[in-house]
């Protein structure tokens, strides 16, 4: 069975259409790349499915691992194992990273440690005055302090440099594999992928899902032609 | 004396522990039920008293604080009263912090209160005031308190103020700072309160510094109007007015801050930041800088909104439900960590944040 399927999905933000049927579905322990240009849809789908409450669906059903959750607010959806590392999470002042990784977990510490930080980020405030780097590494102290069943991952990717990408991707990619989670990421320049490696891959395009199928063959092709071709590809017009 | 357990455990809210042995100071109504210094050059008595002792006193009252100002005053001028008065001597330095306690006790009563602060030269003291009602009474409270800051001299002044839904409170506060004097206020409200309206004057001389610092949960249909004037008479003398207000469910907060420069190089800086969490609360602030000399500098910043959307969400998408989100957000902003308090006042503080129903 899936852990995660997305059946006829239409999703609008402020009346406009942001996903227009999206199907689509993630085996256990699968880890799957979405791949689009900016606007296409990969953040819209990840937000739809986490449940940020100004895409409102208008059609279609979300299930996890068989339960229809289309309706179920954000925090209930988190409660059964659903968990994102967002591209721009918020800096909220005055909330000490402490206090809000003490929600996920007792060993704040250690899960900031295996994360790349040093302990003493505890006392900084969440998100406040953090680099591109250590904003990403904060996302993933939290993966590990909330022990997801799918992850999904928006541009975890973007604004790191090679070092800390090069930590990053083995250690997340250590940590899905030992804990055989299912892992939904949205790349789009695909470092993350040298690390994570996917066997399968979609394509994103004015909302919709144009393509699926094997990753390596999906990355090659893009990389090589761009995205217009997506576009002309036959698996489109099927 | 035997204090009633009820009054303790109330105290306690406020940030006072009887239990403790430092200098203390416990006024019921009208009544010093305690005052006790323990410590060679501070002395603590109750005002009354300490008029009889000292008679020059006297002039010492209404010198900071317009007796003619509004209604309150004129109230206070004309009644009986009674409160604290603290002073160090001079080069007396006192960091175990004074506890004072203003309680009122009798329902309907008219607390009218004057307090008296002397820091002599070369001196400091930290002081932890706490003001508050007993649970079922309804009352007023009055607080006239006049702060000498002589020379050299320091003061911490931390109050604490835990009311009820019935009480209506209306401190006048004046500080006098002589040259390289500095005075730390930091104000502490997150308790309801029918109607609380203060708004402190400094007048700082040459060097001096004052901080001002309030952190101010509005609740329930609390109407709460707080500021502060800092006059910078004094050459390289400054000021800070800096509040964070968290308003709930109908209560309306004011925050003022006036900061006018006079002398040269004087600075001052107002800073405000609010958040509504009800669509029926209101925040205003209103920063006011008045400049007298082209040598000084002042700024102030204000921002006043609701909580982020974006703020919420990624709390809730860690499995938080939207009430828990606010709060955690709510706590976080009202963090006593800004304040210029202990760090043992801070722990106490944080408890209380929590502890207390949202």
């Amino acid at each position: 069975m899936a852990i995660l399927e997305v059946k006829n999905l239409k999703v609008k933000v402020e009346n406009k259409i942001v996903l227009d049927g999206i199907d689509f579905s993630l085996g256990k322990e699968e880890i799957h790349a979405i791949f689009g240009p900016n606007g296409s849809g990969k953040t819209s789908l990840i937000s739809s499915i986490i449940g940020i409450p100004s895409y409102k669906i208008v059609e279609g059903k979300i299930f996890f691992e068989g339960k229809d959750i289309t309706s179920l607010p954000i925090y209930k959806r988190a409660k059964l194992g659903i968990f994102c590392a967002f591209q721009n999470p918020p800096a909220i002042r005055g909330l000490k990273v402490r206090d809000f990784l003490k929600i996920l977990s007792s060993n704040e510490e250690e899960n900031l440690r295996l994360a790349g930080l040093d302990e003493s980020f505890v006392e900084r405030d969440v998100n406040v005055g953090f680099s591109g780097g250590e904003r990403k590494k904060f996302e993933i102290a939290q993966i590990f302090a909330f022990r997801p069943k799918l992850l999904l991952l928006d541009e975890i990717d973007s604004g790191v440099d090679v070092k800390s990408l090069s930590f990053i991707g083995k250690r997340l990619s250590e940590y899905v594999r030992k804990n055989k989670i299912s892992v939904l990421i949205v790349t789009h320049h695909g470092e993350i992928l040298n690390y994570l490696k996917p066997k399968k891959a979609s394509v994103m395009l004015d909302g919709k899902i144009v393509c699926s199928g094997e990753y390596k063959k999906i990355w090659r092709t893009i990389r090589r032609k761009g995205y217009e071709w997506c576009e002309r590809c036959e698996l489109k017009k099927q | 004396m035997r204090i009633e357990k009820a009054i303790k455990k109330s105290i306690k809210k406020v940030g006072i522990d009887l239990d403790k042995d430092s200098p203390k100071y416990l006024q019921v109504d009208y009544n010093p039920l305690l005052q006790y210094s323990g410590i060679k050059g501070l002395e603590i008595l109750n005002s009354r008293d300490a008029l009889k002792k000292y008679p020059r006193l006297k002039s010492y009252f209404w010198r900071l604080v317009d007796k003619d100002k509004d209604e309150h005053t004129k109230y206070s001028y004309k009644h009986e009263f009674n409160g604290y008065f603290i002073r160090a001597k001079k080069n007396v330095k006192i960091q175990t912090p004074i506890q004072a306690c203003l309680y009122l006790n009798t329902n309907e009563l008219i607390q009218n209160v004057h307090n008296i602060i002397i820091a002599e030269e070369g001196s400091e003291l930290n002081i932890i005031t706490g003001c508050t009602i007993a649970r079922h009474a309804a009352g007023k409270h009055i607080g006239i308190s006049e702060f000498f800051l002589k020379k050299n001299s320091k003061v911490n002044f931390t109050m604490i103020h835990a009311w009820n839904e019935e009480a209506e409170v209306f401190p006048r506060t004046g500080a006098f700072l002589e040259d390289n004097s500095t005075f730390i206020s930091n104000y502490i409200l997150l308790t309801p309160t029918q109607k609380l309206q203060m708004s402190p004057k400094i007048i700082a001389l040459r060097n001096s510094k004052t901080i001002l610092k309030g952190l101010l949960l509005g609740r329930k249909s609390s109407f709460v109007d707080v500021g502060g004037e800092i006059i910078l008479k004094g050459s390289n003398s400054s000021g800070l007015i800096e509040s964070r207000i968290v308003a709930k469910n109908n209560s309306k907060i004011i925050s003022r801050g006036k900061i006018l420069a006079e002398g040269e190089n004087s600075k001052g800086h107002i800073e405000c930041r609010g958040l509504l969490v009800s669509k029926r609360a209101e925040i205003q602030a209103i920063p006011e800088l008045v400049s007298k000399n082209e040598k000084s500098e002042l700024t102030h910043e204000a921002s006043v909104g609701k909580i982020k959307d974006e703020e919420l969400w990624y709390l809730m998408s860690r499995g938080l439900n939207e009430e828990e989100a606010v709060n955690l957000i709510v706590s976080g902003f009202l963090n006593p960590e800004f304040l210029e308090v202990s760090n043992n006042l801070k722990v106490q503080l944080k408890t209380y944040l929590k502890l207390i129903k949202r």
